[in-house]
């Protein structure tokens, strides 16, 4: 198996709060890795050092081989690195197709003097957008309403967006932030299929982060735990399940240690 | 002349700082920059004047009464021109060209109202210089420090020693979450534009006073340095504004002193763009980092 | 009610467009004629500042600063160096775009609301420099006799050539920017203005997209600035003033951030109601103030903001015919 990603001694320090502390860790190909931990653990806060929001404190970052850890996010998105985010941030105003197309790599980057002089050869090339993202939309489930404006998709179409708009980059890892908060068991049930499906038939690879204890253990791989900033555990689902560290930092201790 | 020119840069920076006081705890709530404070000082400095002018009221009854009535002039602006658009959740550019808008309302009303020209201001106290080992300084100078200094430290208590001040803070770190701690962030808000805008107030008279003039836009030019000295100390602290305000004063009078008196305005701009570009967060101010 | 708008529109376009073009000969004051010329020009920044602020989102207030740097290259080519006006045009636009290079780097990597600050301070500085550098710019007296437009020995300096030769660059600069807002760019400018980590986090790197649109923009002004300086023949510090940027941003504002036509018509509105409404005029900056306020609070969008659309901005459609829908904004 190969590395898609590693971290190496990873640390983010804000102000004198120490919100993720030395972590390390490899990504494998083919697998669909989740990154668990109670509020607060410093999920997102990794999360945001992988896709570029944050440059790390300590520790470096590398994707393929290379070194990313100080590349912004939209140089990361170039490298092949997209996510979504926790509270979603769609572009309310934009339609459906158009949250999409101003994700592909094609669209945002169209020169303006070809822009200004028109002609049928950009006609052509924005058809090929058009139809690659009529694509993912299919993929996502939301081809039907691809005139709609984002901000009247219902909350769980919203989220299924924000993963087209992901895929639209044409990424080669996909991160995503809570995927599944806000969707009722049918939805979860819809968002894993799709999981899947990105990853095995689009050959991309998927880190994500879910509260969803039952969600994330049906489709992971690998688990990795945080707690208070620090991995505590990282195993296939059923060592997790029967993880101790875990257990406790989920539960709290036994009542016995209780103050 | 050193000494001298520091005392000058003192007073006129004490002045500075009052209505820096009042970008800065706009912008520590609500993160706009509330374009339309700088005219809000200068309609505090003609409340006065009317005030005292008009019905012989004798001062210490006239000044606090323009305060209140600038201060009332504050929170209406918020509650009418910004509040509706910070409810519908709509965009900062949004609020920011409503007080732009409210700015240039104000600039041009007061033109109509009281002329374009420069009125001299009441003078109800008698100026005396003391001279001092070479020094000149007269009692209205003492009296703008020690008076600016004075509303300082109080505003340093109530923020930090009071309950009120304790349910600002918690709305400037975040208004959802100071609302469900059962503070009522709209009663935070229209409070810091009162306060903020009577402290204009005083800087209006203590303006008119000391220069003894007023007139329609003092508030451009007096608002761009005050804003300068905001950004100077660190926009969105109460301590910052205050150091801001005495440096910028401070710089600007050597300036105008040792280098030329012709780019007095120009000195205000610089410190305001070389902040921006080396040290967005200012001298006090904490390193701003986006929630994603 | 949209329906009947759609099936309205193409006629109404076409009367509109026939209008203008008969304009001079319809109506034959030439007071008329000269505001129309001054609105014109005014469309112009209006459409430029809308680059910037209406699409991506960045508050200019010295959007008149450009109009002066226009306005002097321009004057100062024509009359010094006796350069033809429609080159005297590009160059204005050109020397405008510098500026807006020259002050877009540092100041779009600051947020949005020091921008705002940092284009007022600009304007006041260039101001100063029109009023100071008198071996220059002749200072607070201006200059005078700009030549009007000649074209192969003919000369165009009356007021039907200028106001033909507006109506040209307008509808140039309109059909122009349509295109340029309605492409991949123009998707990317707006996804700064509604989140500009959102549109990090798909790839489109803000700073680009800003400083780009923010050369379009000056540039544009400057070259209104060249025209105005021509048309008048005459230009003065006065009238490159912050009070000049405050009526631009409202016209922009009126017709709609984010919206060329609402451009058009803001600007063409606002140029002629303080001329037409003598009695207003003294009103004037009272009334603009209070249409920010107003307009802000009511109708964010403008009158002619995006308040329908049909497609997306490609208005391709790859797949099966599906029926074209209409959105209202609330």
């Amino acid at each position: 198996m190969s590395e898609i990603m590693r971290a190496d001694n990873v640390s983010m320090i804000f102000g004198g709060l120490t919100a993720v502390d030395n972590i390390s860790l490899t990504m494998e190909d083919n697998e669909i890795l989740s990154l668990i931990g109670p509020n607060g653990a410093g999920k997102t806060t990794f999360f945001n050092m992988l896709t570029g929001v944050y440059q790390p404190t300590f520790g470096t970052i590398t994707f393929y081989g290379e070194n990313i850890t100080k590349l912004k996010p939209y140089e990361r998105v170039a490298k092949g690195i997209s996510r979504t985010f926790q509270n979603i941030r769609l572009f309310s105003s934009m339609t459906t197709l158009e949250n999409l197309l101003v994700a592909h790599p094609k669209c945002n980057s169209e020169n303006i003097g070809r822009v200004l002089l028109g002609g049928k050869k950009l006609k052509k090339a924005r058809q090929e957008i058009v139809e690659e993202c009529e694509e993912i939309l299919e993929i996502v489930g939301l081809k039907d309403k691809e005139d709609e404006l984002a901000t009247n998709l219902s909350y769980g179409k919203q989220r299924l967006l924000e993963i087209g708009r992901a895929l639209a980059t044409n990424p080669k890892l996909v991160l995503l932030d809570e995927p599944g908060a806000g969707m009722n068991s049918m939805e979860k049930e819809e968002l894993s299929t799709l999981i899947r499906y990105i990853t095995q038939k689009m050959d991309k690879k998927v880190l994500l982060i879910e509260h969803d204890m039952r969600f994330v253990m049906g489709i992971s791989d690998r688990i990795l735990v945080l707690d208070h900033g620090e991995l505590i555990a990282n195993g296939k689902p059923e060592e997790i399940q029967q993880n101790q560290m875990v257990i406790e930092a989920y539960l709290g201790k036994g009542m016995t240690d209780e103050e | 002349m050193f000494v001298q020119q520091l005392i000058n840069g003192i007073t006129v920076g004490g002045i500075y700082a009052l209505i820096a006081l009042g970008y800065t705890m706009v912008y520590g709530i609500l993160k706009i920059v509330n374009f339309a404070h700088g005219d809000v000082f200068m309609i505090g400095g003609f409340m006065g004047l009317i005030l005292a002018q008009t019905t012989n009221l004798p001062i210490w009854i006239a000044y606090p009464l323009a305060m209140l009535i600038t201060a009332l002039i504050g929170v209406l602006i918020e509650r009418i021109c910004y509040r509706p658009i910070r409810l519908h959740g709509a965009d900062a550019l949004a609020i920011l060209i409503s007080a732009l808008g409210v700015s240039i309302f104000l600039e041009n009303f007061a033109q109509l109202v009281w002329g374009t020209e420069t009125h001299a201001y009441v003078q109800k106290i008698q100026r005396t210089a003391y001279n001092i080992a070479g020094i000149t300084l007269s009692n209205i100078q003492i009296g703008v420090i020690v008076l600016c200094i004075i509303l300082m430290i109080v505003l340093y208590l109530v923020v930090n020693k009071t309950k009120m001040g304790m349910a600002m803070r918690a709305t400037s770190q975040s208004i959802t979450s100071a609302q469900l701690m059962g503070i009522n962030t709209e009663k935070v808000i229209a409070l810091t534009f009162g306060v903020g805008s009577a402290l204009a107030c005083v800087a209006g008279i203590l303006v008119g006073t000391y220069y003894d003039a007023v007139y329609p836009l003092i508030g451009y030019s007096y608002g761009l340095k005050a804003f300068a000295a905001a950004i100077l100390g660190g926009i969105g602290s109460v301590p910052g504004a205050m150091l801001g305000g005495f440096l910028l004063g401070i710089v600007e009078t050597l300036g105008a002193g040792y280098i030329s008196t012709g780019y007095r305005d120009a000195f205000a701009f610089g410190i305001l763009i070389l902040v921006l570009l080396f040290r967005p967060s200012g001298l006090l101010g904490k390193k701003h980092v986006d929630k994603v | 009610m949209m329906q009947k708008i759609k099936k309205i529109k193409k006629p109404l376009a076409v009367i509109g467009i026939l209008f203008l073009l008969l304009f001079p000969v319809i109506i034959t004051s030439s007071y008329y004629l000269h505001v129309m010329i001054l609105a014109g020009i005014y469309v112009v920044l209006s459409l430029s500042l809308n680059l910037i602020t209406g699409y991506t989102g960045q508050l200019c207030l010295g959007h008149a600063a450009f109009f002066g740097i226009g306005a002097y290259a321009g004057a100062l080519l024509m009359v010094n160096v006796h350069m033809n006006f429609f080159f005297a045009l590009i160059c204005s636009f050109i020397i405008s775009g510098i500026f807006g290079l020259l002050l877009g780097i540092p100041a779009l990597r600051l947020r949005g609301d020091y921008l705002a600050i940092v284009t007022l301070g600009f304007g006041e500085i260039v101001h100063l420099v029109f009023v100071n550098w008198t071996e220059l710019t002749n200072g607070p007296m201006g200059i005078r006799s700009i030549p009007g437009p000649s074209l192969f020995g003919i000369e165009l300096d009356g007021n039907q050539e200028f106001y033909y030769l507006i109506l040209i660059i307008t509808a140039l600069v309109l059909f122009l920017l349509n295109r340029l807002v309605n492409s991949g760019f123009g998707m990317a400018m707006q996804t700064i203005k509604a989140d500009e980590i959102a549109a990090e986090s798909i790839g489109i790197y803000p700073v680009k997209y800003k400083l780009i649109a923010f050369i379009l923009s000056s540039g544009l002004a400057g070259l209104a600035g060249c025209f105005y300086a021509s048309y008048i023949s005459y230009i003065s510090p006065t009238t490159f003033v912050y009070n000049t940027s405050v009526t631009i941003l409202a016209m922009v504002v009126l017709g709609g951030l984010g919206s060329l036509t609402g451009s058009v018509i803001g600007g063409v509105v606002l140029t002629l109601l303080p001329e037409v409404l003598r009695s207003i005029s003294d009103y004037r900056m009272i009334f603009f103030g209070a249409l920010m306020i107003i307009m802000m609070i009511f109708k964010p969008e403008g009158f002619w903001g995006v308040s329908k659309r049909v497609k997306n901005i490609y208005k391709i459609k790859a797949g099966g015919a599906q029926n074209e829908r209409d959105y209202e904004s609330r």
